[in-house]
């Protein structure tokens, strides 16, 4: 266990290095790495329990827009703005969880009734274009170096901010992977009915964990937005969105705990190389690779990159049943 | 009553045409194989690819290549069974619905690769009937009523034949048909065929009415969704009558606000219809 510590402790001294030895460039990717990998453990919380949700995108969407609509036109500091943001999106999770757990929707109705909700939420960013600058997107007013407006030009003040965002994503996946809940959501993920029957609160459970998920997706929409300074409907919220997220977490595993951070790391180096190796003579080449990575994932490792090291590292017996194969 | 609400309704009853015969495609490969093809309005896009290149490219009848572009999807349609699906035919149902999401990004992205962004179109432009002061285009006419053929034909091909008995029957009991003598496997294969030939029909009528991009399928494909869940994955009347709903909300509202608005109405209705009937809107 203290050589396990250890490691932990070295790995976190070595990434909080990073910004004094990394090119810009390195440290964009990395701060874009952190914050992708943020969100990608936020839907894994259900996903890796099979409440497969498309609705991510509205989550971001609104955690994204709330803060720099309200700083634009209300100057209300993001420090009040994101919490605000983060709250509507938990609000919107329980109003559509709700009714879904409630009727039983399930599997491909609740992917598929999430996935409108997406498209609920960007479908209303462009409708309102005379506020939010519609497809157009839109761009928070900058002011430079502020704590107040969390509004930096240093690139390594974002990787910190990154670094600790990613981090507290990694502990709540702890907690939930410890606490009582976890046993709780396995077992409902396996039958519904048999865990109601063993006085399992299953509509408590689903929504806490859908509540999580949907606020801490929400929040890396924010920080997202205040790194890029430039919020795009269809890159926040939306159908593509939503598959990226889902797509990336399953490439890099949505059963462990590093899996989607590993889903980041490897969708954005794979993007960044594409791209730099082909110019933008190929526009599509890295999405045409993607695609076809992504269906040979779910069809050969359906438990992503890191499960397969995993796998290959200790072949353990596993209690947990896996939605697959 | 407004002329002009009386178009955007007799609009929006054209509309439902094309998507009603695209939601009896996806609800025969649901309720057969039990798989949401997320990429079949990404099929569609295919086939508006290939009538465009073999029309405008080739300088093919336009006819012929329509006919080429039924059987070019169908045949897209089997690929998509044989090399997706049915390897992961035992997963979870889940999973099958994220392998042909992934199939979607490989074919919008291979298509910007082959094609590019630009918005194509056949460059013909069919006669606007003027009916009073009502105006309807011939083009959208011609595709609800091509559709409407597509979907009789198919209710009777499913009602006549053997083939079609079989695959009414796989729909209701998977387990019992094998029993009968029924070989699975073939009834998929003919069932996906049907589906992309469907998919191909509907990017026919399509291509005269809209141009073809890349991302076109992004455009319909969350409706189609909407509309199959709505009447109940699986079934197939009920997918039919709720196009026409879909499509009435989205020309009316359209009429009275904006596009946008209409979608977002049209998928908050689906949402708290999801509600009121979780497995359609026909099954209580």
């Amino acid at each position: 266990m203290n050589a396990r510590h250890a490691t932990v402790l070295a790995g976190l001294a070595i990434l909080l290095c990073v910004p004094y030895f990394t090119p810009t460039y390195f440290l964009h990717l990395l701060i874009q790495a952190l914050i992708w990998g943020f969100i990608y453990t936020a839907w894994s919380m259900m996903g890796r329990f099979g409440f497969v949700s498309l609705g991510h995108g509205a989550f971001m969407g609104v955690g994204a827009y709330v803060p720099a609509l309200l700083w634009n036109y209300y100057d209300v500091t993001p420090w009040a703005g994101i919490p605000l943001g983060v709250l509507l999106s938990a609000l919107l999770a329980l109003v559509i969880g709700y009714p879904c757990f409630r009727f039983r929707v399930v599997g491909h109705y609740f992917a598929l009734v999430t996935l409108a909700l997406s498209q609920v939420v960007m479908l209303s960013i462009i409708a309102a274009r005379d506020i939010t600058g519609g497809s157009l997107g839109f761009t928070p007013r900058a002011v430079g170096d502020s704590w107040y407006a969390l509004q930096f030009s240093e690139k390594s003040y974002f990787y910190v901010i990154a670094l600790v965002l990613w981090l507290g994503g990694l502990a709540i996946w702890r907690w939930i992977d410890r606490g009582i809940g976890r046993e709780a959501l396995d077992a409902i993920s396996e039958d519904e009915e048999a865990a109601a029957s063993i006085g399992i609160d299953v509509m408590r459970e689903k929504l806490r964990v859908t509540v999580i998920s949907a606020a801490l997706t929400a929040l890396g929409g924010a920080i997202y937005g205040q790194y890029f300074m430039y919020l795009n409907p269809e890159t926040v919220s939306g159908i593509s969105v939503s598959l990226q997220i889902v797509f990336a977490a399953i490439v890099g595993g949505m059963y462990d705990m590093l899996g989607p951070t590993a889903g980041a790391l490897v969708t954005i180096s794979l993007n960044e190389g594409l791209r730099v190796g082909f110019g933008t003579h190929f526009i599509g080449a890295a999405n045409t690779i993607y695609g076809i990575l992504l269906i040979l994932c779910i069809v050969f490792m359906p438990r992503g990159i890191v499960g397969m090291l995993q796998k290959m590292n200790k072949p353990r017996p596993s209690a947990k049943a896996v939605p697959a194969e | 009553m407004d002329i002009y609400l009386l178009e955007a309704i007799i609009n929006g009853i054209l509309l439902g045409g094309v998507l009603a015969l695209l939601a009896l495609g996806l609800n025969l490969i649901f309720g057969v194989i039990d798989v949401v093809w997320i990429a079949y309005a990404d099929l569609v896009m295919c086939g508006m690819y290939m009538v465009y290149w073999l029309y405008v490219g080739f300088g093919w009848p336009l006819l012929l290549a329509c006919a080429v572009a039924i059987a070019g999807v169908a045949v897209l349609g089997v690929l998509v069974h044989v090399l997706i699906i049915a390897p992961i035919l035992g997963s979870a149902p889940i999973n099958q619905l994220l392998a042909t999401g992934g199939l979607l990004f490989f074919l919008q992205s291979f298509a910007t690769l082959l094609f590019g962004t630009d918005f194509r179109n056949l460059g013909i432009r069919l006669p606007i009937i003027e009916l009073g002061e009502i105006y309807i285009s011939t083009a959208r006419l011609l595709a609800f009523a091509i559709a409407l053929v597509g979907a009789i034909a198919l209710y009777f091909f499913l009602k006549r034949t053997f083939i079609g008995t079989a695959i009414r029957a796989i729909a209701q009991d998977r387990d019992i048909v094998g029993l009968m003598g029924v070989d699975q496997r073939r009834i998929y294969l003919v069932t996906s065929a049907i589906g992309g030939a469907l998919a191909g029909l509907a990017s026919c009528l399509l291509s005269l009415q809209y141009d073809v991009h890349p991302f076109i399928g992004n455009t319909f494909g969350p409706l189609l969704f909407m509309i199959c869940v709505l009447g109940g994955l699986g079934d197939m009347i009920g997918g039919f009558v709720a196009a026409f709903i879909i499509s009435q909300i989205i020309s009316i509202v359209g009429y009275y606000t904006n596009t946008e608005l209409a979608y977002v109405l049209a998928f908050a209705f689906f949402i708290a219809l999801m509600f009121v009937r979780p497995r359609g809107i026909f099954v209580r």
